[in-house]
């Protein structure tokens, strides 16, 4: 089945979906929006990871450094540049990101399957030592503090209560660029393009003989993948107010491919409810238990052994799917 | 007298010390629909595979419309006109039967590099889409997932996906191979039936050779890597070494 869904079906629940997101910091406390936030950043980064895995059939395990530049070119453009504008951040961490994607594509998409997923690993562990290792530039395990941004060019400022600003204003900077990045990747893949990128996935060798570039598609969706990450990581940094090499490390792009797959990778939403859900349930973890990585470790393996695809995927395959228009 | 479509000089192919196609000569006029046929192992596959760019040749050379292009890239040759379907069925699985035929018409128009259009919203390419699947009988199946389609759906769109980049050369490789014998002859009256429609120039590799002997006025016989004999299906019929390599007990 094509992962495409009419778009009348999907506004039919979108729609809702939107209008309670933006009235939830009026109604929960400001911790919960926050959290939120959060999950929503990880689901872009799922949105542009399942571009690879989902629709052009190539798992990565690498993504840990497109998030991780975009977060570490916040923090350098803080530094070196001493601007605190969140647009600027956004621009620099796409820019910066799109950089090294376009670079280590060119170098993976050359190959397919575990040899892809090793090579991407083994480069953004490269980054991850440069990250590590680089102290006078990176500030090594310490890490870059990242200040509360100005939004929308200076109009919108953090004001003395950095939680508030966080729970509100940022809450709603972020869950809109969400709303922009969704629209964007559900475009791209429903044009022309991501259907090649499908057929490259489902045959490589028809989809040269029907004059699809395969190595030449791939790379551009790595590239655009690299991108969404990328805006992820910039997104992320003044949630988490400091950048470390942890999100360079191969265990977060470990945790980029689990919650593409809990949500279902044959699916459009499954990423972002994958990475949504997996943010509560590590959070929870973490907060109540000293053993949470064991907590989360038998929760997923449950999860996975339940519903192997996703639960998006288990989902409708549930619900009674009204007749596809021809 | 027309120039060739198609001709391959000393074409050569060989794997290990088996010479898969060993130094052959084959020339094909444009409009021509013409057979391919030979026992398994003879080369009918690897002339196929070279020319249409799967697999590179070890000398010889390859003329298409006059113009060299024994080195050129699958892209390029698609670019030209050379189309191919497959013998082990090639389709987009998970992509609708619909969207296999116009995926093929958004790369021949150039239109794949569109990456903030929707698909669907092209109604020129859906409607043309739709008429390639309503020629091939396809078009009840339109929206279901080319996965599961029957043997039988399944080599008439392979066929089709190729027939939707409107090639100059249509390389069909076994188009009824796995089907029952019922389903041999519809299959084969739709292929040539739009083949000839469409003004399209079309080898068949077949081993069925009821089905080649009905379908097609020019044959080739290929054996052990070279062309054994190349005429008429009388002709053919008659050919003493044809029979006694091929036709065998059958003719006999």
């Amino acid at each position: 089945m094509s992962p495409a869904a009419p778009p009348r079906r999907v506004l039919a629940w979108s729609v809702p979906v939107l209008a309670a997101l933006i009235g939830l910091p009026f109604v929960v406390p400001p911790y919960q929006t926050v959290l939120l936030s959060y999950g929503l950043v990880l689901a872009i980064a799922a949105l542009g990871f399942n571009l690879l895995l989902g629709y052009t059939g190539l798992l990565s395990f690498g993504h840990s450094a497109y998030f991780g530049v975009g977060a570490y070119a916040v923090a350098f453009i803080v530094k070196y540049m001493k601007l605190e504008s969140m647009e600027a951040f956004l621009v620099g961490g796409i820019l910066a990101s799109g950089a090294v994607a376009a670079i280590f594509g060119l170098l993976c998409v050359r190959y397919t399957k575990i040899f892809f997923g090793i090579l991407t690993m083994a480069l953004s562990q490269v980054l991850w030592s440069l990250a590590f290792k680089f102290f006078w530039v990176t500030g090594g395990s310490d890490g870059l503090r990242v200040p509360t941004p100005t939004l929308l060019g200076g109009l919108v400022r953090a004001g003395n209560d950095k939680f508030e600003f966080l729970s509100h204003r940022y809450y709603f900077y972020v869950l809109a660029i969400f709303v922009v990045s969704v629209v964007i990747m559900w475009v791209i893949v429903h044009s022309p393009f991501g259907r090649a990128l499908q057929a490259i996935r489902d045959n490589e060798t028809r989809a040269e003989f029907v004059g699809v570039q395969v190595w030449h598609y791939r790379w551009v969706a790595f590239l655009i993948s690299g991108m969404f990450t990328g805006l992820a990581g910039a997104l992320w940094v003044p949630l988490n107010g400091l950048t470390t090499p942890d999100i360079l490390h191969w265990t977060f792009s470990g945790k980029m491919v689990f919650f593409t797959v809990l949500g279902g990778f044959q699916t459009f939403f499954g990423p972002i409810v994958g990475a949504i859900i997996f943010n509560y349930l590590e959070t929870y973890a973490v907060g109540h238990t000293v053993y949470w990585q064991m907590v989360l470790g038998i929760v997923l393996v449950v999860l996975v052994l339940a519903l192997p695809a996703g639960i998006v995927g288990t989902l409708r395959r549930l619900l009674p799917r009204p007749a596809r228009a021809v | 007298m027309s120039v060739d479509l198609l001709k391959t000089t000393q074409l050569t192919k060989s794997f290990g010390d088996t010479h898969a196609v060993d130094h052959v000569d084959f020339t094909v006029a444009a409009g021509e629909v013409l057979a391919l046929i030979g026992s398994n192992g003879a080369g009918k596959t690897t002339l196929i595979n070279l020319i249409s760019g799967l697999i590179a040749p070890d000398s010889g050379r390859v003329d298409f419309q006059g113009s060299d292009i024994t080195r050129a890239s699958t892209h390029r040759k698609i670019g030209l006109g050379i189309a191919r379907s497959f013998q082990l069925v090639n389709l987009f699985d998970q992509l609708s039967v619909q969207d296999n035929v116009t995926l093929a018409i958004f790369s021949r128009e150039g239109r794949t590099r569109r990456l903030f259009s929707l698909a669907d919203a092209d109604t020129a390419v859906r409607d043309e889409g739709a008429v390639v699947l309503k020629q091939f009988g396809l078009d009840g199946r339109a929206g279901e997932p080319a996965g599961g389609l029957s043997q039988g759906e399944r080599k008439l769109l392979d066929v089709a996906v190729a027939y939707a980049l409107r090639p100059k050369l249509l390389f069909l490789d076994e188009p009824t191979s796995g089907v029952s014998t019922r389903e041999k002859a519809p299959i084969m009256d739709i292929i040539t039936q739009v083949v000839r429609s469409g003004g399209i120039t079309a080898v068949i590799v077949e081993h069925d050779m009821d089905v080649v002997f009905t379908y097609c006025p020019r044959i080739v016989a290929m054996h052990q890597g070279t062309i054994l004999a190349d005429g008429t299906p009388e002709q053919i019929r008659s050919n003493e070494q044809v029979t006694a390599n091929m036709l065998g007990t059958r003719t006999g």
